[in-house]
């Protein structure tokens, strides 16, 4: 059973994000990171870096399998996890705790579109 | 169906068959939709036996003449020790696949690992990949890697002074794959400075690739380039020949962020064009960009030193259609041939041939200039072992004559330029026939005038 | 192959002053390298090990022993067509008549080896019902990526720019996919039936005038024959498509189908894998690329032209004006095609009609001997190859990686595994014709074995291997900080 957390946006391809005022803070799932296995290395956007909802804005990757990362929102990005640099297993440890990038969203409207906690739990089938 | 490469007697294939529930061969194919069946016959010979198929090959090779060799252009006649032939022929290198299994692979893990690890000592790279097809698909992978790196720009620059076999198949690779070729211009037989200049700083630059030693030998100065194109954010893309860069300064040293080119002056046989081996070598922060398959150390449960196929979901088999390359495999039994000449050759060895190269080619260029009809192409630029010369001879006629002496007179690389190279393989005595053909035709020639 | 671990690395036998070489004295020093401007030359030599030849020849020896090979053992990869390469092969292909020739030497000085380059691609044309081959490109994945480059040239050659589409099955080996990214091309997936093949009601919405073409590999990778091909290929023609064969599992169709015949217009061909080249341990290869009539105007330069007159031939090297352009450097893999060629000649046209027969009755041989141990998921007749789904027992947790590391205790090499993708555990299996029925019934046995030890001791197969050099690597830490050159294994202390 995987954790999931009331109050975040989650979209189709598991990744979440935490509002906070104007920033949004992006992650992949605690679902995502048991389905990649123990994740090998993060590959993250540079500050400054636009992103746009539904796009690629990096990936993760596991000794089998590699995910790319999809932005749920437009924005730009203020700051990546420098932590996941030298330890990406951290996703593993705790996904929700351990955000990839940080962004200041561009349109608030777009969170209208992702599923609420409820939404994915039933997306996932749990 | 007696043939000594099916093992199958009249009694395994009536016991097999009746296994498998079926009365003949054909019965496997009866979910073929019969009006699919070949019917017809190959146009093919009958079977061979091996003495025939000696006698033929030996016919054929009849037909060919092994020239006594002062051609290079992008294949270079090296010495290579007896050991090496004798080595990769062992059949647990040779039999065996991709080393996906580690632990009955080690063999071949192994010698990656130290393939790779010369590779890197060589171009004085941080890393390696466990090489490519040849030189030229080298160097458009690494057009590719650059425009992957970049992510929104599409332009890569590229000398003039490239060997133009690679040139074409860079051409090819960017052609399909949607990238934007600009070459840039040759001055004097090395890459212009002001048209890179000009070029590199338009904004949609993601690479620029450039050569060392360049097609006509000459050993280019690239100070300051790498920093010009680091402040454009493109990529500096060296394409070496590997040989040479036993002395020559390494694309490390000039900043160079891919290091490619072809291994097969590390003592590979010219083969009539491949098998050869191409190198791709870069910076730990791009390791994961880098195209082909990587061997890295690690341990086993026990604790053992272990080398395993590492990164692969950067792949192909994983990533699919969002793979760094569509490369599959690498050349693996010519890195073998490499990291065995480089063991026995070591760093004194590698001198060594380039040493020679270098005296013989000085010493035929000089030659031939001193014979009034040849001057060199690019005088005061540096070279190694291989220059072009410039003449007013009929280079076709010339060349024939030596064929008809048994000597590959360079390649002519335009109507009035003919590009040699010499290395350690040629004796003096060797170079002295060249030059006394060369003197003959010359006297022939002014006879007939 | 030896049970021991031989672990050094060449650096590490290294002593400063030894040698391995030896080379003439240079008649020519006077004209001494260091006239060249210290700016262009290194400054310091390249880290190469010092070593003698003695320790060279063990060292690579002793490595070697490390090491599984076909000739070593069984070596069921499915896919990979593990079959046994012939020594004829190596012998010719050492010959230092064609081993000796600079790729630009003049044609009148190569024709032997133009011919040995002309003749092996007639052969695979007639072997495969296309027209004509190049054997340029240097391995199968090349291959792929060249043959789609035809595909995009012929489109474009009619002004028809808006086909950037190509259609792959599920089912297909990561490889395609990739290809067609290289080659500028969009991926749709078509899915497969339930039987494995491809779903032509899935296939029909999807064929439209962006359609460059469809690659299929046929038997696909699940060893079943594509029996809807001709419809599909019909379906893919009317809408302007170009139907690429992917030549992966060209070896039960050797005798009995060829490609040309069932709807395919560009296809590439593994002599590493049908033509009995050896792998190398993953190269050099060799991915020849047909095309039907019509389309041998785009395939790459540079081609071998044969020209008759009277009772003579001669070849020449020469460029297409409409050819995609280049792809190598030179010929191709010159080297590969020798050995390629002389199988051909070894087996001739009366034996190479059982080459397919022969690895299909193996095949389906292993599948019907196993079928009780093992879950097969798609049953019928099978070509060259077959899938299990894992056990058919899985109750004790033992999964199909803790099978395939067992069966290297037994001296056999493991089938390919977790490949396809539409299975959990899958375990692919082929056996190619080569195998004597002693050979397949030692593995069969072993199989049932490692079946009920996953029942009765299931640990001792969840922690196999037990007498290999080394045991299960830790793959985690390799991804995790790669460690790839000896540099960097000094500075780690591994």
């Amino acid at each position: 059973m995987s954790k999931i957390i009331d109050g975040l946006y989650y979209c189709e391809s598991h990744e979440y994000v935490r509002v906070d005022g104007e920033f949004g803070y992006i992650g992949i799932t605690d679902y995502a990171q048991h389905e990649l296995g123990n994740v090998v290395y993060v590959d993250m956007p540079e500050v400054d870096d636009e992103v746009t909802a539904g796009e690629e804005f990096g990936a993760v990757e596991s000794v089998k399998a590699a995910s790319d990362l999809n932005s749920p929102v437009s924005g730009t990005v203020v700051e990546v996890n420098e932590a996941l640099e030298d330890e990406p297993g951290l996703i593993n440890k705790d996904a929700f705790e351990n955000w990839i990038i940080k962004v200041q969203m561009s349109d608030a409207s777009e969170l209208e579109g992702l599923m609420d906690a409820a939404a994915y739990k039933a997306f996932i089938g749990e | 169906m007696t043939h000594k490469f099916f093992p199958h007697t009249p009694e395994d294939l009536k016991a097999m068959l009746a296994r498998c529930g079926e009365n003949t061969l054909d019965d496997f194919y009866k979910d073929v939709p019969q009006e699919l069946l070949f019917k017809g016959d190959y146009d093919l010979p009958n079977a061979m036996s091996e003495l025939e198929v000696r006698r033929y090959f030996e016919e054929l090779g009849s037909y060919n003449e092994v020239m006594t060799c002062f051609a290079g252009a992008g294949c270079y006649d090296h010495y290579s020790p007896a050991v090496i032939n004798n080595i990769i022929e062992r059949s647990e290198f040779l039999t065996s696949y991709t080393p996906y299994q580690a632990e009955i692979s080690q063999g071949t893990l192994q010698y990656i690992f130290e393939y790779q690890s010369m590779m890197a000592e060589l171009t004085g790279m941080e890393v390696s990949n466990a090489s490519m097809y040849d030189g030229a698909t080298a160097t458009a992978e690494a057009m590719m890697m650059a425009i992957a790196n970049a992510k929104k720009r599409n332009t890569v620059l590229v000398s003039s002074t490239l060997n133009p076999r690679v040139v074409e198949v860079v051409k090819t690779y960017a052609h399909f794959h949607g990238v934007n070729i600009v070459m840039i211009d040759e001055k004097d037989g090395v890459t212009c400075r002001a048209d890179f200049e000009a070029k590199v700083a338009c904004g949609d630059v993601a690479g620029v690739i450039v050569a060392s030693p360049n097609y006509y030998g000459i050993l280019e100065d690239y100070t300051g380039w790498a920093d010009l194109c680091h402040d454009n954010k493109a990529l500096l893309i060296m394409n070496c020949v590997a040989s040479a860069l036993g002395v020559i300064k390494t694309p490390a040293e000039w900043g160079a962020d891919i290091a490619v080119g072809d291994g097969q002056s590390l003592g590979l046989p010219m083969n009539f064009g491949g098998p050869y081996v191409g190198f791709l070598c870069t910076s730990k922060k791009l390791i994961r960009k880098m195209p082909g398959r990587i061997v890295g150390a690690t341990r086993d449960v026990d604790g053992k030193r272990t080398f395993v196929l590492t990164l692969q979901a950067r792949e192909q088999h994983i990533r699919r259609e969002k793979a760094t390359s569509n490369i599959c495999s690498n050349e693996s039994l010519m890195a073998l041939y490499v990291t065995i000449y480089l063991a026995l050759m070591g760093k004194q060895g590698l001198r060594e041939v380039n040493e020679m190269g270098y005296s013989g080619a000085h010493y035929l260029a000089e030659k031939l200039v001193e014979t009034g009809k040849f001057a060199l192409a690019f005088p005061d630029k540096p070279f190694l072992n291989e220059f072009a010369l410039t003449t007013s001879l009929n280079i076709d006629a010339l060349q024939d004559m030596c064929m008809s002496m048994g000597i590959q007179a360079g390649v002519k690389i335009a109507d009035d330029k003919l590009l040699l190279c010499v290395t350690e393989a040629r004796s003096k005595a060797e170079i002295d026939a060249l030059i006394e053909n060369v003197q003959y035709f010359i006297e022939k020639e002014e006879e007939n005038q | 192959m030896n049970n021991t671990y031989y672990g050094s690395l060449i650096f590490e036998l290294s002593r400063e002053g030894r040698r391995g070489y030896s080379l003439p004295a240079n008649e020519l020093k006077q004209y001494g390298m260091d006239a060249l401007p210290a700016q262009l030359c290194r400054e310091q030599a390249p880290g190469l090990p010092e070593v003698d030849e003695l320790s060279v020849v063990r060292h690579y020896t002793n490595m070697s022993n490390n090491n599984f090979g076909v000739d070593t053992g069984f070596y069921p990869l499915g896919s990979c067509t593990m079959k046994y390469n012939p020594k004829i092969n190596e012998e010719m292909c050492n010959l230092p008549a064609f081993t000796g020739l600079h790729p630009l030497q003049d044609p009148d000085t190569v024709q032997g080896a133009l011919e040995v380059y002309y003749e092996l691609q007639r052969s695979l044309a007639t072997l495969a019902g296309m027209k004509e081959f190049t054997l340029n490109p240097f391995a199968g994945a090349h291959g792929e990526l060249t043959g789609l480059m035809v595909m995009r040239s012929y489109h474009a050659s009619r002004g028809d720019d808006k086909r950037t589409k190509v259609i792959v099955p599920d089912s297909a080996h990561g490889t395609n996919p990739a290809s067609a990214a290289v080659c500028g091309l969009d991926v749709v997936v078509v899915k497969s039936r339930p039987d494995g093949t491809v779903d032509v009601d899935d296939l029909r919405p999807l064929l439209d005038d962006t359609i460059a073409g469809m690659m299929m590999t046929n038997p696909n990778t699940l060893g079943i024959f594509e029996h809807s091909i001709a419809e599909i290929a019909k379906l893919v023609h009317d809408c302007g498509g170009l139907m690429y064969y992917d030549g992966a599992n060209l070896n039960p169709m050797l005798g009995k189908v060829r490609p040309g015949d069932i709807g395919f217009d560009i296809m590439h061909i593994n002599l590493h894998k049908t033509f009995s080249t050896p792998h190398g341990g993953g190269g050099p290869g060799s991915g020849p690329v047909g095309v039907r009539e019509g389309l041998e105007q785009f395939l790459p330069n540079p081609r071998v032209i044969r020209h008759d007159e009277d009772d003579s031939h001669y070849y020449t090297v020469e460029n297409g004006v409409n050819s995609l352009g280049s792809i190598s450097g030179f010929l191709g893999n010159f080297g590969v095609m020798m050995r390629a060629y002389t199988y051909i000649l070894t087996l001739g046209k009366e034996n190479v009609k059982n080459v397919g027969p022969l690895a299909t009755l193996n095949a389906n041989y292993v599948k019907e001997s196993l079928k009780d141990s093992f879950e097969l998921p798609i049953g019928g007749v099978c070509k060259h190859e077959f899938v299990f789904d894992g056990l058919k027992d899985k109750s004790t947790g033992v999964t199909t990686l803790d099978v395939a590391k067992r069966l290297l205790d037994f001296g056999f090499h493991a089938p390919t595994i977790y490949f396809p993708l539409l299975f959990h555990e899958a375990l692919m299996i082929e056996p190619t014709e080569n195998e004597s029925r002693e050979t397949l019934d030692a593995f069969i046995d072993v199989m049932h074995r490692i079946a009920k030890e996953a029942h009765d001791e299931p640990e001792m197969v969840k922690t196999a291997p037990h007498n290999t050099p080394v045991s299960r690597p830790d793959d985690a830490q390799a991804a995790l900080k790669p460690i790839v050159t000896y540099r960097e294994l000094k500075e780690e202390n591994v």
